[in-house]
């Protein structure tokens, strides 16, 4: 089975599960550490999961499929959260999701997640972040962007595909040996 | 003139402020702790002696401090409630899930003042006799949960958490529990069911009151995070008087969310009730008035889920006079005090201290069909009327906004949304997910009306055909 | 306080119990009840009206299941005794109560009563809000009944006539989920019907142990899920299809077979094991459609296992024995059969004779062993039969009369062991004619070679099988179904059961028959029904005494074994 937890992530569970009188209330907490490892919740996480807690599986996808933080697909490298809630639709986060997704070549009508052909974005709509004071608000992956607009979004994005760029000649560099 | 009145954001709003425990000890940081800590029982007339905890806790309830997450209920009377006799440990949980739309004061505190949240945490577990506390933070908080993971260490290290804290033998440890996306886990019942690892159905009350029957079945306490910092203070300056800022009802201060189409959007502490809705939007000291050339259209005074006040609209209020007599009286929504009781008493609350301010360039079916389709996606689909309820209001509304609507969409969706609160559901979401559509509905009835007709003016047999 | 009044006044009342009014009736009710685990908790608004005869309409609540509360049908009104500043009830001029009514409804499943409450079952605030529960369920729902096995028998459907609106005002896409989920062996869900009640949740998890059902997905999206690619196989599954109030679960066995209004409903019991689960017969033109569980808390509460459920087919078996038979029967005539056998036993020596018979026979058919037995001083025992237990209703003594056999001194003890004895002693020519009544003694170490050395051999059962395929006389039995009788269970319990089907061809009831050798073989004489052989069994056998057929009722009671 190609599916491999790594020690250390391993680790960090043991001692997640350690806190709580229960083992089952470590589930959520055990569940982000598995995506942040492996990108996605597979099934193979929710089972290891199950067995870890001494759980059923139906008891991991019950809440695999109620939380909206938790995807069971790869996301792409960024992930952009909009705020689709009133006080950002008010500063105009609906436009900024419809010129996102034409710039990416994706549906601005859905609002669920959908990732950009190169596989670069994945980009939804989500509710309220509570940052309603400086609105519009867009998370980049664990980043947080406020008062954004048209051009800022713009910039954003280039950003992101100028920092994949550099990841990717690092990643080249790594892998022959030389500095980049 | 108005003003804000700093207990809580005293230190954040101070330059150079940083999250670390250095900084907060400095600035006069786990003082109340140490306080707290050294009370001495202290001996009654009839020979008997108040011990240390309870003192805390008659402190808070002389303060009059009343839960910021939303409901505004006692904290005083919340902890009295709590089981001590059953034997079984007793819980704390500090609501950080900040998931009403339009709020985000939590987010301040967390973010820029960690220990101060710890600190009131801390005192408010050992007047309890809590061991074991968890903050429930919701799961897009990364950064936050990062800063008050660090902070805890920090006051582990410290020691003001773990084993024996500051040599007095009370032991008590605090997590970090992370929600995933789900504003059903800000309700204290849905968010012990999430903290057990179930899914965040909230529970039926009787039997599960979280006093007697919470996390694990045993008596807990839930807080919200701006609650358990005013513990601090209260602790600090004394609850008597603590309880002389603000008002006799609404006693303290309370951190207000101005969002929407003010020009200075913004989280601002306030004396409760010492500072109206007009002061709050207009004042160069909160809101800063509207955009240029802009009218005020509504007021949403409570998050979201709060029944919306027309611009111009007159609300009656009981009011108490210097003589303590009590009396009705007549006032422009503008000169509401921003408190619990006045704002519930003009039919409305101020929930989670929220405000989003609309001017006249807002689309009230957009903004309607924008609420419901939040509550849509979040009814966590326990109970029956919330559950269908809730997605059948989005989808009509959306229809609405559209342009599909007919005249007879708006008796239906204003009847759907009756049947959902009131008691029928087992949360207040059935009562968050319907005010909005039955006060926008009714205070807006126009707006809507114009809407339905215009279109069934344009295409009156497509609309027709739609609902066919 | 007055004597007289305080007789009515429902805040004095007897200790342990309550007064409450339902609907302007004041009934008493016990002040706790049993829950679902039969634990004494307060009593519910749903129980005490139940006392008062006023049914509180349902779908979540079900009283052997933990209470969840979230399909809010069962909402009613409320008042309480209002209390004056002194904390005292506040009373009228006449001495009664003040009531004062809650502005909010409570769910009568969940809410406990209190002295002097007043409850509201029905008006016009909840019919209305009963009827909007309804409307809210329907909206999604995908209306298929005319294909929906549930029909006849589903909640939604029942109570959408008395409740419902007329007509839809839901003009919107409905959610759409998985109508075809083979969730088990045994079990079918269709997500579009489910109304997300969680009774098959909660039953499968808090009765059985199995943990295997869910919910996925939140909202109007919500649906009941196993996990993929595990299958809902306890031995307990079918009882979620009899609980699911509406057609989302269904038994793969009964899908679509008959339409349920067409079935004759028999009480009956299980025969598969020793525990007697009660159950209903669903027959129709003598064919038999389906066993359901019929309460009784004393044995099996509302379920039973899926493995006497389903054990059933074997009744219409093509190889059933149809008429008597045998080497020396030269007709199929049944009087001739008896008579054949009666000269036989006449001229058997007491010592020289066995008799094996079935632990699957009625109380009041081995009770005629017994009498056959005494007479020809002949040695009996049973088969046992066994497979493994598990820790809800399954027995490992898989015959349904076990307990019966040993308290009419048939079985020998432990069941079974004069089998290898009675072998022996055809051997060696001790025993030189057997009876076997409904078993096979060829499948329990009495072999074929052993019976063709008896000098007699008369044996019956239901279907053909190694011993009447030997013997000079066979008779055609009954299966349970086909007859009338009582069994005792392993706790001691005797139940009675009805008959739902006709037995084939010439087959009659072991009673009958078995009554007609007693008489013809000792000469006495003796009632016909199995109420006149029941009067004559507890006349005579301890275990049995002061116990009348009439005592047995629904739910039998306990024998002095
Ligand atoms: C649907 C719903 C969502 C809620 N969300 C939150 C929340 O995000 N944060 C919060 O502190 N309280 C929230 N509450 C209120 C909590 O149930 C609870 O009253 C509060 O945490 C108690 O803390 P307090 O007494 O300190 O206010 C919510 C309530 C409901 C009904
Ligand atoms: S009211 Fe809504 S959110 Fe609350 S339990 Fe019912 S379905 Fe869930
Ligand atoms: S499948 Fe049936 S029993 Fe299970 S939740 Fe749905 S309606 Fe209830
Ligand atoms: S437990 Fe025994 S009696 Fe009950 S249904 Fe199963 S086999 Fe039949
Ligand atoms: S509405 Fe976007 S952060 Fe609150
Ligand atoms: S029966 Fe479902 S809520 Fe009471």
């Amino acid at each position: 089975m190609s599916w491999a937890l790594p020690k250390e992530v391993e680790e960090k569970v043991d001692s997640l599960v350690g806190r709580y009188p229960q083992p089952r209330s470590a589930v959520v907490m055990v569940l982000h550490a598995l995506q942040e490892h492996f990108g996605c919740i597979s099934p193979e996480a929710i089972e290891w999961t199950a067995r870890k807690l001494g759980l059923r599986p139906i008891n991991v996808l019950e809440l695999v499929t109620f939380y909206p933080m938790f995807r069971r697909e790869p996301f792409g490298r960024f992930h952009l959260r909009i705020c689709r809630t009133l006080s950002c639709a008010l500063a105009g986060s609906h436009q900024l999701h419809r010129h996102i997704c034409e710039r990416l070549g994706l549906n601005p009508e859905k609002p669920g997640p959908q990732t950009s052909a190169d596989g670069l974005f994945t980009v939804e709509f989500v509710e309220c972040l509570a940052s309603c004071g400086t609105a519009p608000v867009i998370m980049c992956n664990e980043t947080q962007h406020e008062q954004m607009t048209i051009e800022q979004v713009d910039k954003l994005l280039d950003e992101c595909r100028c920092k994949c760029r550099t990841e990717r000649q690092g990643g080249l560099a790594a892998e022959h040996g030389f500095e980049p | 003139m108005p003003s804000e009145r700093h207990l809580i954001l005293k230190n954040i709003r101070k330059p150079g402020y940083s999250t670390d425990i250095e900084c907060y000890l400095r600035h006069g940081g786990y003082q109340a702790l140490r306080k707290a800590l050294a009370l001495q029982p202290v001996a009654q007339p009839d020979g008997t002696a108040i011990g240390p905890k309870e003192q805390i806790r008659r402190e808070v309830e002389i303060s009059g401090l009343r839960g910021r997450g939303g409901a505004g209920f006692s904290c005083g009377m919340k902890w009295s409630l709590v089981d001590r006799k059953s034997g079984k440990p007793i819980y704390l949980v500090c609501n950080a899930d900040e998931s009403e739309p339009g709020t985000f004061k939590d987010r301040q505190i967390i973010h820029r003042d960690p220990h101060q949240l710890i600190e009131g945490m801390i005192i408010a577990c050992y007047a309890n006799d809590v061991h074991l506390a968890f903050i429930y933070i919701r799961g897009e908080f990364i950064e936050g949960a990062r800063i008050l993971e660090r902070a805890l260490e920090e006051a582990r290290a410290a020691g003001f958490l773990g084993r024996n804290i500051l040599g007095t033998g009370y032991d008590l440890d605090i997590y970090i529990h992370r929600g995933a996306g789900a504003y059903i886990c800000g309700e204290e019942t849905g968010l012990i069911e999430s903290l057990e690892g179930k899914r965040p159905y909230p529970r039926i009350k009787p039997p599960y009151f979280p006093a007697v029957l919470g996390l694990y079945q045993c008596p807990t306490i839930v807080n919200n995070v701006e609650t358990l910092c005013a513990v601090k203070h209260i602790v600090d300056m004394g609850g008597a008087e603590y309880a002389r800022l603000g008002t006799p009802d609404n006693t303290g201060t309370r951190l207000v969310c101005i969002s929407g189409h003010v020009k200075r959007p913004g989280c601002y502490e306030i004396e409760v009730g010492k500072v109206t809705f007009r002061d709050l939007i207009f004042d160069e000291a909160f809101g800063g008035g509207l955009h240029d050339a802009r009218q005020l259209k509504a007021i949403i005074p409570g998050g979201v889920s709060a029944k919306v006040f027309r611009a111009g609209e007159k609300v009656r209020v009981t009011k108490r006079a210097a003589d303590g007599k009590m009396f009705e009286t007549e006032m422009d929504v503008l000169d509401l005090p921003y408190d619990f009781t006045s704002v519930s008493a003009a039919g409305s609350m101020s929930g989670s201290g929220a405000i989003i301010v609309l001017d006249d360039s807002a689309d009230m079916v957009e903004v309607l069909a924008n609420i419901s389709e939040f509550f849509a996606h979040e009814s966590c689909g326990q109970c029956t009327p919330c559950r269908e309820g809730s997605l059948w209001m989005a989808k009509i509304l959306r229809r609405l906004a559209k342009g599909n609507g007919q005249p007879a969409d708006l008796a239906l969706l204003l009847s759907v949304a009756d049947q959902i609160p009131g008691g029928r559901t087992i949360c207040a979401f059935g009562e968050a997910c319907s005010w909005p559509v039955q006060s926008l509905l009714v205070k807006f009835g126009d707006e809507f009306r114009a809407k339905v007709q215009a279109t069934a003016d344009k295409r009156p047999d497509r609309a027709f055909a739609e609902v066919q | 306080m007055k004597q007289s009044q305080q007789s009515n006044d429902p805040l004095a009342s007897p200790p342990g119990m309550i007064s409450v009014t339902v609907d302007g009736r004041t009934v008493l009710v016990p002040r706790t009840m049993p829950d679902w685990q039969g634990r004494q908790v307060p009593t519910t608004m749903l129980q005490a009206c139940e006392l008062a005869g006023v049914t509180v309409p349902h779908y979540c609540y079900h009283p052997k299941l933990p209470v969840a509360g979230n399909c809010r049908m069962c909402l009613v009104e409320y008042g309480v005794p209002a209390l004056g500043p002194d904390r005292k009830p506040v009373r009228q001029p006449d001495g009664s109560l003040v009531i004062k009514k809650s502005p909010r409804p409570a769910i009568a499943c969940a809410t406990p009563v209190s002295p002097g409450m007043e409850i509201y079952t029905s008006t016009p605030t909840v019919k209305l809000m009963r009827q909007s529960v309804l409307e809210f369920l329907l909206i999604n729902h995908p209306l298929d009944c005319p294909i929906c096995d549930q029909a006849g028998e589903c909640k939604l459907q029942e109570y959408s006539v008395e409740y419902g609106r007329a007509s839809s005002r839901f003009a919107e896409t409905k959610v759409h989920k998985n109508k075809q989920i083979d969730l088990g062996p045994r079990i079918m869900l269709d997500q579009e019907r489910c109304i997300l009640c969680s009774r098959c949740i909660r039953f499968t998890r808090d009765v059985v142990g199995d943990d295997a059902l869910g919910i996925i997905n939140r909202g109007s999206y919500s649906a009941i899920a196993a996990y993929p690619g595990t299958t809902f196989d306890n031995n307990y599954t079918l009882n979620t299809a009899d609980i699911c109030p509406v057609g989302a679960l269904t038994s793969k066995d009964f899908r679509f077979q008959m339409r349920v209004w067409f079935l004759k409903e028999t009480m009956s019991l299980c025969a598969s094991c020793g525990t007697g689960c009660n159950i209903v017969i669903g027959s129709r033109e003598n064919c038999i459609y389906r066993f359901t569980p019929r309460q009784n808390d004393a044995v099996n509460s509302c379920w039973m296992c899926d493995y006497g459920r389903l054990n059933y087919r074997w009744i219409e078996r093509t190889d059933r024995l149809t008429r008597p038979g045998g080497s020396k029967l030269t007709s199929p005539d049944w009087e001739d059969a008896i008579n054949g056998i009666a000269a036989a036993l006449k001229k058997a020596v007491p010592g020289h004779i066995a008799i094996v018979a079935s632990a699957r026979l009625t109380n009041e058919e081995l009770y005629l062993v017994r009498r056959l037995a005494q007479f020809l001083g002949a040695p009996t025992d049973c088969v046992p039969r066994s497979g493994p237990a598990d820790n809800l209703l399954l027995c490992a003594d898989r015959n349904p009369n076990t307990k019966g056999a040993q308290l009419l001194g048939i079985a020998a003890s432990p069941p079974g062991v004069n089998l290898p004895v009675f072998a022996r002693l055809i051997r060696n020519g001790t025993i030189r004619s057997l009876l076997v009544f409904g078993e096979d003694v060829t499948r329990h170490g009495i072999t074929a070679d052993d019976l063709a050395r008896l000098d007699f051999l008369a044996a019956s059962d239901i279907h053909t099988n190694g011993t009447t395929a030997v013997s000079h006389y066979f008779l055609p039995g009954c299966a349970h179904v086909e007859k009338r009788g009582s069994f005792t269970n392993v706790h001691g319990r005797i139940q009675r059961f009805e008959k739902a089907v006709d037995p084939p061809g010439l087959a009659r009831p072991e009673l009958h028959w078995l009554r007609e050798l007693v008489c013809r073989v000792t000469g006495q004489s003796m009632g016909g029904t199995v109420e006149s052989v029941f009067e004559a069994m507890r006349a005579e056998v301890p275990a049995f005494r002061n116990i009348a057929w009439a005592d047995l009722g629904d739910h039998g009671v306990a024998t002095h074994g």
